[in-house]
Parts: C-alpha cells; structure tokens; sequence
C-alpha cells in the first residue's frame, strides 16, 4: 500500500470528492476495494486468474452484465426497478436470429435478408419498444414499477418463446448469398486486443457518464428520483423523463441480447434469464440507492466487475455451482447492508419526518388537516 | 394556589436539528390537576417541546423531572408507561383498522389464552365514546369517519391510557363547537380527578376558557408566563409576536402599475371530496412591483389557491391571466418560462432535493438557461450559482454543500434563489418564513422588498399576523376557501385581520374574555 500512497489520494479524491477521513473513503470506494480484494485473493489462489487473457475475457462477461446495469442504474436513479431487462435481452436476440433467418412471405414466394446493421437496429428498436410500454405503464397509469415490469417479463419472454416455438435459432451467422453476413463480428472480434462487448459497454459507459453529469436530461433525472414533487414544481417534465429512463434500459437490455446472441451465434428464446437480479446487484454493490437519486456510472461499472471477477474467479478455482449461488448472494446482502450504513445519517437529515428545519411539525394548522387527511389517505 | 405541585418540570432544555435551534434553554413546568396552555406562533418551538415531553425525542440537553426526580424517555412507550400521554397535532391513526383496534394498538386487551379480548375492548371502546358524547362505533373503520370523529378518537386513545400527564396538541382543530364544549367538559372532569393538562391551540380565546397557567414560546424560547386569571388576549398576542418585531414595511408608490397576475374568480375542488371547494371564488389583481399578503388560518384555502395558480393542480372554475393571457392548460415549466413561479409552502416536500448539493438545487429549475449544444456549461452553471447565493443571501460554506447542512432559513433562501434564477415577472410564496427564526425571516422579507423595488410582483401567504401587517401593500384575509377581508396596508390592525380569518373568535359561541 505505501507504494501506492502519493497517487492514491489523487486517485481518491477525485473518485470520491466528498470523502476526507479514511472510514469513510473505505466505506464509500466499497466496490472499488472489494474489486482489488478479489483479484488478490484469486491470484493468490490460482495462476491462471490474473492473466491478460484470462482478464479479458472475464471483462467481456462483465460486459454484458455491466450494459444492462447501465440501464438499470438509470431506472434505479429515477427510485424505479426494471424487471424485464433480462427478458428483454432474451427477445431481441430472438428478433435479430429471426431477422437472420430471412423473412419469408409465402404469398409472394419471397424472403427478405435484412443487412446487419438493420438486424441490429430493429432488435435494438425492440428494446426500446418494450421500454416505452413500461415508461407509459408506469407514468401514465401509475402502475407500481415493481409490478409493471415483473409482468412485461413474462409477457416479452412469452414472446421471445413464442416466436421460436421454444426452439433456438443455431445460426446466426449469416450467409454470403445474401449478404448477411458478419453479425459474429460483435462476439468473436477484438480491436486493439479488447474485446467489441467490452468496448460497447466503456462507450455505454461514457455516454451514461456524460448524459448524467453534462446533460440536462441527467440533471432531471437526479432530481426527480431525489425529490418528484420538487422536481415537478421547478419545472421539469418528470414524466417525460421517467419514461426515457425505461426506454433507454430496455435499449440497454438489447444491446447486451445482441451481443450475447453474436457471442453465440445464436439465438435462445431463455437466455438472459435472471439476468435482471444479477443487473440490480450491480446498482447496489456500486453504492446506487434504491429508493433513487444516488448512483453512479462509476459505481455500477465496479459493481458489475465485482460480480463478474467474483463469480468468474469461483468457477476457475473450481468451486461448486451451489457454493457460488451462496457467495454471491453473500455479497448482495453485504452490498446493501454497507449502503444502509452510508445513507443511514444522510437519509436522517433527508427524510421530511426528521426534518433540518424542526418546525415542519409544528406546521401551521392550515396544512394541518390537508397533512392528516393525506396521512389517513394514504 | 399554594398548594401547587409540580409534577413535571423540564430545566434548560434545548433542541437542535442540524444547524436549526428549535429549543433555545426552556425550563417548563407542569402544575398538578391543572391546564397549562403553551400559546406561540408557527415555528415557535411548541410542537417541538412537547415532542421532548412525550418521549418522541429526546432533548439535545437539558433535564426532565418527573415528580422531583430526573427521567430519561426511551420513547413514547416508555413517557406512556410512566403515565404520560400526547394527542399529536397531526392524527395518528392507522385509518384501515378499526376504531377500536387503533385505540388498543400496541396494548391490546388479552384474554387468559394470549388472544385479543375484543369483548372488553368493545367495552371500554364503548364507555369511552359515552363520555365523549360521541356516537362511534368500535369497529368502524377510521377512514369511514370524518376529521373531527377521528379527531375524537385520537383523543379518546389519549384517554383510554390513563395518563397523568396528558398533552394536547392542537385538539380541536377539526371539531366542531359543541365537540370542543364535551372535550372541555372532559378536560374539567380529568383536571378534578388530579389529571395534569398541557394545552396548545391556535384558537387563543377558545384556550383561555380552559387555561389555569399561560405559557408563551417565542423563537424558541418562553418568553412569558402567567396565571390565566390575570391575562387577557391582548396580552397572548403581544408576547406571541413580541414587541422588536420589524420586517420592514411596504415600497412605497405603486399598486397603480401595469397588472402582472390576475386572478378571477377561481375555484379548487378539495383534492379528498369532489363536492366541496377549498377555494371558492377568489379573485386578486396584482400589480408589478406590488406585494400582496394572503393571511389566512387552517383550511382557508391559500396553499390550494397558490398550487392551482402555479400549475400543481387544476382549477374547478375561473380563470388567471398572466401578463394579460391565460395560463390554463400552461403545465408548471411553462408557466415557469412565462414567468410565474412558486416556492412551496413545505420545503422538505416540495422545494428541495435532499440528495442534491446547495447548487444544485439553486439551478435546478433554470438548467434550460445555460445548455450549450447537448450538455450545459459547468461554468457558466457554477458562476450563475454562485451569484445567486451571494444575491439571496444563503450562508453556506459553497455550492457544493449537502443541502441538510443548511439551517431551515437558508434552505428556504436556496429554494427561493432557485425560483429566481428563472426570472420570474411574478412569484408566490406560501408560507415563506415557516420554520425559520426571525432573522432569517426579515432576510427573507428585505428580499421580496428589494424584488418588489425591481419590479417583481409578489404574492405571499402566512398564518401570523405579524407578518402579514410588515412588508405588504395589501392584505387579503382568506376564510374558508373565500376571501373575507381586505385591508391598505396602513389600514389594517392585528386584530382587524385576525378577526377577518375568524381566528381569534372562539368556536364555542360565548364571548371569550373581552
């Protein structure tokens, strides 16, 4: 450690701005720590976990998780959940095979090949489309996110199973004749060594950075997870914002179903399975607050690494499946409970009921009947 | 009187919340068998202070002694246990369950085998609603009653205790005069028996019918106490407001400019009963460069009327004009984009994002202003920010400070600044110096006074008189969803305008003291 010190301060400080006393940065660099603490223990355990083959391609499986908790992040940071991302997933791989297949129209004795890139952009259409009606369920209906979500997991994984009869599509390949080809590019190819999931998800990456810090949009988004009646008061589209959030997980979702088709070259109606929970635990491990307004891109990439590298690193070590399930719900729960601590004094000042300013309670009688009666509403 | 005894008296107590000092070294005492009515405006400490005596918090410091000896309350399980009980200002009660499981909860009657003896509840429940002459039945829903039967069992629950300290916080707000004639009758029955009242109520002529000691709060801290039989209302009012209370006074020479809001005889519909209307028919023209107050009490409908003015909800009739056009069917942003903002009556709620920094939250309603291209400018956000601060006055140690770490005043300066930063031609303030002490509060006032000298319209609200006769060129007192009253500035006395919002005259239908 004492070589690292002059630049881990540095380091520190501008990863977490906020953070002077030494429990406190341990606390809130959480992830970052618990990351270095599994790439120790697993090198010390075994020779072949730190290599840079080895890192590689354990990043490429965090890829795919770290995408769809990009997505999740957004929707989290709006005080939301997505359940359907991993359905989600499963269905745009299924809707970029079936592209891949041709579309014949028996009427006309036809079949169309869509190029790649439309097969790419319809699946990533599907994504959004699946977001959007979340979006619209949630903010104009009100349903519960919770609930709203969990049912377009079974309705869109009814669909992906539906569309293939509960078969896979083995090839996606392409085919030369008609000019299809190339949609392995994805799964099988590095650029400058790196991985294409890997690199997709540091673009995610920065985009999500950039629209959280830089955009308005991001701004928004903070805001109305923070405090909604606030947010509206001043004057931003919350509504208008928490339906994006949906659309862009689900855009998220099928992004990483289109990598992971491409891996595979090919398409299983049940892939992404569970997927969903795996993205959630990510969020949280990387310090995000599920009842919104607390997150970071940072945090969730870390998040996904700590999952990834963890479970990876079981697997080479040879531990038992039913051993992983077990450490890996460990850290979940260690995950949250560490969050509980951080938030635990904030969320003190926060919450109206221990309000900064004492005399909320000793309200005027004006709002006194509107207060109670909410209360006895609600 | 000499045969007075104390039972339980609190020594220097004091309260903080954050950077707030809601209690500033109390010492209170409670008289045996006698009411003990604490008067003071919003903001005062009083809630607080009986929050400490009832064990729902615990004092920063200070002592309790309960009958000579020093106690410490866990919470309010433990206050009850030792025979201290409160009726809250805001009802507690879990409105799903019963009358009689709410007032039984968490200390049900047991039969012999562990389960809950509903036979004897029902009883007490029964017996309890005889002498407070109210026809409710043990096991009617809560969210079947109406405020003032739930009111009712609220204080019932207090009884079914048998306290011997029993506070009452705002007990008669929604009862209804021969509700408030039982409850005293009640009061007397429980004084007699050796019961120990604490008595707080906005209906100060209603309190002194059944006042023994008068006790009055002010900032925090008790500035006078006194026999009930030697004080008068005067007296309350001159030592709730208190005397060095300078919040500046009205711009001069205006109120004939050009006319920035109009309001036309709008109505709201009450949000919980589709028959009835909070706002019933109001109607203000604002100038530019005016300030108008709305003063009003309980349910007089100016947060309705300020909400459905900014756009929060909708109006059942009428219309407002802004700058001459009709803003219906304007969402909150563009009527903020014309010019029309509100700050909330509830900052917590409604004003701030607690997880958001102090600059932050100020540009949080202007962020449209300085976008460049996709992202906005971090300068040029932090620059505006800093300027707002400096010009709204928020003491803070920068921009970048959690918003918790703000007294209440200044809180309510950020949220203030926020609106600002949008440039409004006309802003709405509800109740824009609640929980903030008063220097903070003739900040706030030289503030809209400055604005108002610029050419910003003003509308404010409040619920004390003190303030309503300070910086405003007119004051409109609103009663029950219309308005009542209207006064000049100079116009205008204390009583006048309390006498207009029916505060000051008694439910019960006796002539107070005067």
């Amino acid at each position: 450690m004492s070589t690292t010190q002059p630049a881990a301060p540095g380091l520190l400080n501008r990863m977490f701005p906020n953070g002077f006393d030494p429990l406190a940065i341990l606390l809130q660099g959480r992830a970052f720590f618990a990351l270095i603490v599994i790439v120790i223990v697993f090198s010390l355990l075994s020779p072949n976990y730190f290599n840079v083959s080895n890192l590689l391609q354990m990043s490429q499986h965090v890829a795919v998780y770290a995408i769809l908790a990009i997505g999740m992040l957004l929707v989290i940071l709006n005080g939301g959940i997505d359940l359907s991302v991993g359905a989600t997933l499963g269905l745009s791989g299924v809707v970029a095979g079936w592209l891949m297949q041709g579309v014949k129209i028996p009427e006309l004795g036809v079949a169309f090949y869509p190029s790649v890139w439309v097969v790419v952009i319809l699946a990533l259409a599907t994504g959004a489309f699946v977001g959007l009606i979340n979006g619209i369920l949630i903010s104009k209906f009100r349903v519960a996110p919770f609930v709203a979500t969990l049912g377009m997991l079974y309705v869109v994984r009814g669909v992906a199973l539906l569309i293939t009869n509960g078969l896979t599509y083995p090839n996606l390949s392409g085919d030369p004749e008609f000019g299809n080809e190339g949609f392995d590019w994805l799964g099988f190819n590095n650029l400058f060594g790196v991985p294409i999931g890997v690199i997709i998800m540091i673009v995610i990456a920065i985009g999500a950075s950039l629209l959280l810090n830089k955009a308005p949009f991001g701004r928004w988004l903070y805001a109305s997870g923070g405090n909604e009646r606030a947010a509206e008061l001043s004057g931003i589209p919350v509504k208008r914002v928490k339906v994006r959030v949906y659309v862009l997980s689900g855009i998220c979702a099928s992004i990483a179903g289109v990598i992971i088709a491409s891996e595979l070259t090919s398409a299983n109606p049940t892939s992404g399975q569970n997927f969903e929970l795996t993205a959630i635990a990510a969020v949280v491990i990387g310090g995000a607050s599920l009842a919104g307004g607390r997150g970071t891109v940072r945090g969730t990439l870390l998040g996904a690494f700590v999952i990834g590298f963890l479970s990876d690193g079981l697997v080479i070590v040879g531990v038992s499946e039913y051993w992983q399930m077990i450490f890996n719900g460990a850290v979940i729960v260690l995950a949250v409970l560490l969050n509980a601590i951080t938030y635990k004094p904030k969320q003190r000042l926060a919450t109206p009921s221990a309000p900064a300013t004492p005399p909320t309670s000793d309200r005027a009688p004006d709002t006194g009947v509107g207060a109670a009666a909410g209360k006895i509403a609600g | 009187m000499a045969a007075d005894t104390v039972v339980l008296r609190a020594t220097d107590v004091t309260k903080r919340y954050g950077g707030t000092h809601a209690l500033k070294g109390v010492n209170f005492e409670i008289h045996e068998g006698k009411v003990t009515t604490l008067f003071g405006e919003n903001g005062a400490g009083k809630s607080t202070l009986m929050k400490i005596l009832s064990g729902v918090e615990s004092p920063t410091s200070g002592t309790l002694e309960l009958r000579g000896k020093e106690v410490q309350f866990a919470n309010t399980v433990d206050a009850r246990d030792q025979g201290i009980s409160i009726i809250h200002q805001e009802l507690s009660l879990a409105p799903n369950l019963s009358v009689r499981d709410n007032i039984f909860m968490g200390r049900e009657i047991l039969t012999r085998t562990g389960s809950v003896d509903y036979k004897a509840e029902d009883a007490e429940v029964r017996r309890l609603m005889v002498r407070l002459e109210e026809n409710v039945e043990p096991t009617t829903l809560v969210s079947d009653l109406r405020l003032g039967q739930q009111q009712i069992v609220e204080i019932a629950r207090a009884l079914s205790v048998d306290a011997r300290i029993l506070i009452m916080d705002e007990p008669t707000s929604a009862l209804s005069a021969s509700e408030v004639e039982v409850l005293f009758k009640v009061i007397d029955d429980l004084t007699s028996s050796g019961v120990s009242i604490v008595y707080i109520s906005h209906h100060l002529e209603e309190a002194l019918l059944v006042t023994d000691f008068a006790v009055v709060l002010r900032d925090g801290a008790i500035v006078a106490h006194e026999l009930a039989d030697n004080i008068d209302l005067e007296w309350i009012v001159a030592n709730m407001v208190g005397r060095n209370f300078d919040l500046g006074e009205p711009p001069a020479g205006i109120t004939s400019g050009e006319v920035a809001l109009s309001i036309e005889n709008v109505q709201v519909v009450d949000p919980g009963n589709d028959s009835r209307l909070v706002v019933d028919g109001v109607s203000i023209t604002l100038h530019k460069g005016e300030i108008v107050c709305i003063y009003g009490l309980m349910g007089a409908g100016r947060t309705e009327l300020l909400e459905a003015v900014a756009g929060r909800t909708s109006f059942a009739g009428g219309r407002v004009l802004l700058n001459g056009e009709d803003i219906a069917g304007l969402t909150v942003a563009q009527r903020i984009e014309n010019g029309l903002a509100l700050v909330p009556e509830d900052r917590q709620r409604d004003g701030l994002v607690q997880t958001m920094s102090v600059g932050q939250n100020i540009s949080l309603a202007s962020i449209r202003s300085y976008v460049r291209g996709l992202f906005f400018s971090t300068p040029a956000e932090s620059s505006l920010v800093k300027t707002q601060i400096a010009d709204v006055g928020v003491k803070t140690s920068g921009p970048a400070a959690a918003i918790g770490s703000l007294s209440g005043g200044n809180q309510q300066k950020v949220v203030i600044g926020k609106m600002l930063m949008t440039q409004p031609k006309v802003i709405l303030l509800d109740e824009p110096s609640r929980g903030i002490d008063v220097g903070a509060k003739a900040e706030v006032f030289g503030l809209l006074t400055r604005l108002a000298s610029e050419g910003l319209a003003v509308i404010y609200s409040t619920s004390e008189v003190g303030e309503s006769l300070s910086i405003a060129n007119r004051i409109i007192v609103m009663n029950k969803g219309r308005i009542s009253a209207e006064f000049d500035a100079l116009g205008a006395t204390k009583e006048q305008v309390m006498a207009a919002s029916g505060e000051s005259v008694a439910a019960l239908d006796t002539n107070g003291t005067n």
